[in-house]
């Protein structure tokens, strides 16, 4: 048994003015991190209990996935890292192995195949590669030196864009870009050298048109070319980003009160509940609401890029930053999209939007920081 | 692992430590970005999306105003409105329209001819989310159980219309007209303002002439709705004002009486207020429901009144066009006494036919043998001795025949308020250069003088020029409204002069003439008189339908029943007073003085006598 298991077990005999502070740590929980989680998740829910249009049982549903997720979390966090870098490689292979299932087997919806159907519980494995790949990463720089080598760079390449090219192929192309963020943001923590930036930034200026002809799907077209003009297709493609800019704008700085957003109640907008339920947010209690909720994402990745500083090895930062990072992407892009800055792919807003698969990935994303977070202070504290 | 022996844990964890600052500061700037976004939408642009969404959510419907009443003269309701109820979708908010129609029909009667026609709706200028009708008049029961299942599909609402409802169905179908579907060309031409809310619009007779008086002005309403189009409440309202109230001069009563005395017959009967020239009765048959038509009439139906033989669209008290053959006689006696041509002394001989000087044609008389040696103008109206006139009317000649008969209106409309009006034909020697390229012959003038030849008028006409008659000149233009929203309708001129004369005796000799027709023992309507009340002054009619050739024999009943006389009768009561002129036309009928004399005394008792049998209008 190694030395990492051992100390993750052997937690009694702890100095009597530290006892405070010990019991969070042998329930393997971030106070900070729990707190401000919990405080989004009651703002998750009173936000989607309006969009729901004021029932209980628009959010009953929502309530038990918070209830499976927060067992994750809290399960999760007892893994400790030297676990997750013994099963890296092994479950990086397995959502690999699913994802090809997803190719030949999947079972979808709206032309896209993204599910695995296996008789008992029906989910998708790209949502496992969202934890998957940044563990794999992190563990495959744990005792590397930084910067990355070149080597180092195309394996990592190599290990992103075989799932990340499968889940854009399904086509998610949403799930594929945060994947790939999860993993490219381990490349950048890890001290890419800027040279290789630069030459990545201005190798995809140049391909542009070569992704735009070959790339992309038509939808993908239809989505950039709604962003920049949604008026051109008022009734179709434009209809949910003009409702949202609407929902948004007519919010005003205080918003239109609590479950009175005539644009949301009177399902103007569309996908009120999943993707666009920032709208929801920004038309009810306006610009301060948007604040709000910004200011509260950001204390959240503040609180992960800490745990990320004061991580005991490689592995844990890197994965800390990974996972803390990606949460803002998510945030970033889906406040962006609907705001009408970026094109509308689908990207949940963290821990709002209802939905089970994600809430549950990304709950457990913050029991492995919790995990990482609670580590830490132990070996601090020897 | 080679490189694990060089780690320098220090310099990784400043790497590490610079880069997380580093995306740190990238998160607070994309941070940024997005919050300067949701500022610039939501306090820069604030106004135009607060806006933006009211519009989305604030609808102004349009409600249709009430179209006006029409009543008779005595307060009877001939048009009023009554509220159908219609199966609606909105084509903006359905997926699949076959599979839906197939669920609707399983509660309500959904033909293929209404599919066609939403189909054909959906092609016009529509605006977005407004409800097409796919079924039309549900009854209650379809209604009760659509009712229950409305829920189950978005866009499919039982909507409530007032629609155009005719009482008497067919007695008035020719004179107040019917209002029906808007279609392509009117829509073309009427303000989309005041129609929006509207799908009829008056078709013929009265209800097409005032329109614009009955079509009231719409209202409008502002609603909030929901993205499906559902109403949710009512923020503002404006009211629909109702089109206004028509009173008719028609007594439909009267209108009654005429329609039961033509019965199964086809023909015309109409009377006239001789002071006013309102028109009393005004009756056409065969005639139609003009309920078929309000909300669409079906192909099948129209095609079974387009195709009848008696042509029950034709309105023949406007668009019949009949030589009026001897009732015409009275105005033109009344031509040959102002003009010197005759005499009350003027005696002519009737053998039963007439011979133009220097020419062999026989210009026959209705009576075979002949009605004697010595016929006056008096007698020539009253047993209608067409020799008399042939010999008169070759000495007036045909150019003041002409302009005095066209001083009673003959040969231009009269203007009265119903749709699809002839103007007929006064024969005149420009006339027939102009329409027919010929000169004029002597034997023209001699058919003119008996209402024969190329004479044409209409069964208004006829009714007109006797009131005009009875009225002894004073030019009166029939009309149909007599008020408007209780207002009376000024009375329009005819633009010709009242028709005076030097002599206002002649007007008497006429009278006593055409009273004698009704009421002495060698009247042509004798029967009409018998046990009369009052005095009824008139003249019978029989006009030809087919050239009968010269001396040629022909046996009634040999004829096709179509090709039978037309039979005529004008008149107007009470004879020293007249305040009622009648004309009755009856097709094929044969004898004016058998037919068409007794259903014009039909309508003059109706209207001159009360209940009891005494006369109304004592002391006029």
């Amino acid at each position: 048994m190694s030395n990492d298991f051992v100390r993750s077990l052997d937690l009694g005999g702890r100095p009597s003015h530290l006892r405070k502070q010990t019991i969070l740590q042998q329930l393997h929980i971030d106070l900070p991190l729990l707190a401000l989680v919990g405080l989004l998740s009651v703002v998750g829910i009173i936000v989607l209990y309006s969009a729901a249009g004021g029932t209980f049982s628009g959010v009953k549903r929502q309530l038990a996935y918070f209830a499976v997720a927060y067992v994750a979390m809290f399960a999760i966090a007892w893994v400790s890292g030297y676990m997750w870098r013994q099963l890296a490689v092994f479950i990086y292979l397995i959502g690999i192995a699913l994802l090809l299932g997803v190719m030949f087997f999947g079972v979808g919806a709206k032309g896209a195949v993204r599910w695995l159907d296996l008789g008992v519980i029906r989910f998708q494995p790209s949502e496992i590669m969202k934890l998957a790949l940044p563990i794999m990463l992190a563990t495959y720089y744990a005792n590397k030196t930084f910067p990355p080598t070149f080597k180092q760079i195309v394996v990592s390449c190599l290990i992103i864009f075989t799932p990340a090219w499968m889940i854009f192929k399904q086509p998610d192309l949403g799930t594929a870009i945060l994947i790939s963020a999860s993993g490219l943001i381990v490349l950048l923590i890890a001290g890419l050298r800027w040279r290789y930036i630069i030459a990545t930034l201005v190798g995809m200026a140049s391909a542009a048109p070569l992704i735009w002809n070959y790339v992309l799907h038509d939808y993908h077209k239809t989505r950039i070319r709604t962003l920049l003009d949604p008026e051109a297709d008022r009734w179709g493609a434009g209809w949910n980003i003009i409702q949202s800019k609407t929902a948004i704008g007519s919010g005003g700085v205080d918003g239109k009160g609590y479950m009175s957003g005539t644009q949301s109640q009177l399902d103007f907008l569309p996908e009120s509940h999943t993707d666009f339920i920032i709208a929801v947010l920004a038309e009810e209690w306006g610009l301060i609401g948007v604040i709000a909720m910004m200011l509260l994402y950001l204390m959240i990745v503040a609180r992960g890029l800490w745990i990320a500083l004061t991580a005991q090895d490689n592995f844990g930062r890197l994965l800390a930053g990974s996972i803390t990072l990606t949460f803002f992407v998510y945030v970033f892009v889906n406040m962006g999209m609907v705001a009408g800055l970026l094109p509308v792919v689908g990207v949940p807003l963290p821990l709002v939007s209802r939905g089970g698969t994600s809430l549950v990935t990304l709950m457990a994303g913050f029991g492995i920081l919790m995990g990482i977070a609670t580590e830490q202070k132990r070996v601090n504290m020897f | 692992m080679a490189d694990s022996s060089f780690r320098d844990p220090n310099f990784d964890l400043a790497i590490f430590r610079r880069r997380i600052i580093l995306a740190m500061t990238f998160v607070l700037i994309l941070a940024s970005i997005i919050v300067y976004r949701y500022y610039d939408l939501q306090v820069v642009q604030h106004g135009t999306y607060a806006t933006q969404s009211d519009a989305n959510r604030i609808k102004t419907q349009p409600l249709p105003p009430r179209r006006g009443l029409i009543y008779d003269r005595n307060g009877q309701l001939i048009a009023d409105n009554q509220p159908v109820y219609n199966l609606t979708i909105v084509p903006e908010l359905i997926d699949d329209f076959d599979k839906l129609v197939g669920e609707l029909r399983q509660y309500v009667e959904i033909t293929d001819d209404d599919v066609n026609e939403y189909k054909k709706r959906l092609r016009r200028h529509r605006r977005p989310y407004e409800p097409v009708v796919i079924s039309h008049k549900l009854n209650s029961i379809e209604r009760s159980k659509l009712a229950v299942n409305e829920y189950l599909w978005s866009g499919v609402e039982v909507r409530a219309e007032l629609v155009r409802h005719y009482p008497f169905k067919g007695l008035f179908a020719h004179s107040v007209g019917y209002v029906g579907r808007i279609n392509e060309r009117e829509l073309r031409q009427i303000d989309p303002e005041i129609y929006a809310s509207l799908h009829t619009i008056g078709k013929t007779g009265v209800e097409k002439i005032y329109e614009e008086q009955l079509v009231g002005q719409q209202g409008s309403q502002d609603v909030e709705t929901d993205a499906r189009g559902r109403v949710l409440r009512v923020l503002d309202q404006v009211a629909p004002t109702a089109g206004s109230t028509l009173q008719l001069h028609l007594d439909a009563n009267l209108q009654h009486l005429a329609d039961r005395a033509l019965g199964d017959r086809r023909g015309a009967v109409v009377a006239i207020d001789v002071a006013t020239g309102g028109v009393l009765a005004a009756v056409s048959k065969p005639a139609f429901d003009p309920n078929l038509f309000v909300t669409g009439i079906s192909f099948k139906d129209y095609a079974a009144l387009r195709d009848d033989r008696d042509i029950p669209l034709f309105n023949r008290m406007m668009q019949g066009q009949y030589p009026p053959g001897s009732t015409v006689k009275p105005i033109i006696a009344l031509a040959g006494l102002v003009n010197g041509t005759v005499t009350t002394a003027t005696k002519v001989r009737d053998p039963g036919y007439y011979i133009l000087p220097g020419e062999e044609r026989r210009f026959r008389d209705w009576k075979p043998k002949g009605h004697g040696h010595s016929i006056n103008l008096h007698q020539a109206i009253a047993m209608s001795c067409d020799t008399y006139y042939y010999d008169m009317g070759y000495k007036l000649g045909i150019d003041k025949m002409s302009s005095f008969i066209g001083m009673f209106g003959l040969g231009e409309r009269t203007g009265v308020e119903m749709t699809s009006e002839r103007p007929g034909i006064l024969p005149s020697r420009e006339w027939k250069r102009g329409a027919r390229g010929l000169p004029w012959f002597p034997g023209d003038t001699l058919n003119v003088s008996i209402g024969q030849g190329d004479m044409l008028m209409t069964p208004m006409q006829l009714a007109s020029s006797t009131a005009i008659l009875a009225g002894k000149g004073r030019q009166v233009k029939p009309m149909m409204v007599k008020a408007i929203n209780g207002v009376d309708v000024q009375q329009e001129g005819t633009g010709r002069p009242d028709v005076t004369l030097e002599n206002d005796k002649h007007w008497n000799t006429i009278f006593k003439a055409m009273e004698a027709v009704n009421h002495s023992y060698y009247g042509t309507a004798r029967q009409v008189g018998q046990n009369s009340s009052y005095r009824v002054a008139g003249k019978t009619g029989t006009a030809q339908v087919v050239g009968i050739g010269q001396d040629e024999k022909y046996d009634e009943l040999e004829l096709e029943e179509r090709q039978r006389d037309h039979a005529l009768y004008v008149g107007f009561a009470p004879a020293d007073n007249p305040v009622i002129a009648v004309s009755v036309i009856v097709e094929n009928g044969e004898g004016g003085s058998s037919v068409a004399a007794p259903l014009a005394k039909v309508v003059l008792d109706g209207y001159l006598l009360d209940e009891q049998g005494q006369m109304r209008f004592i002391g006029k």
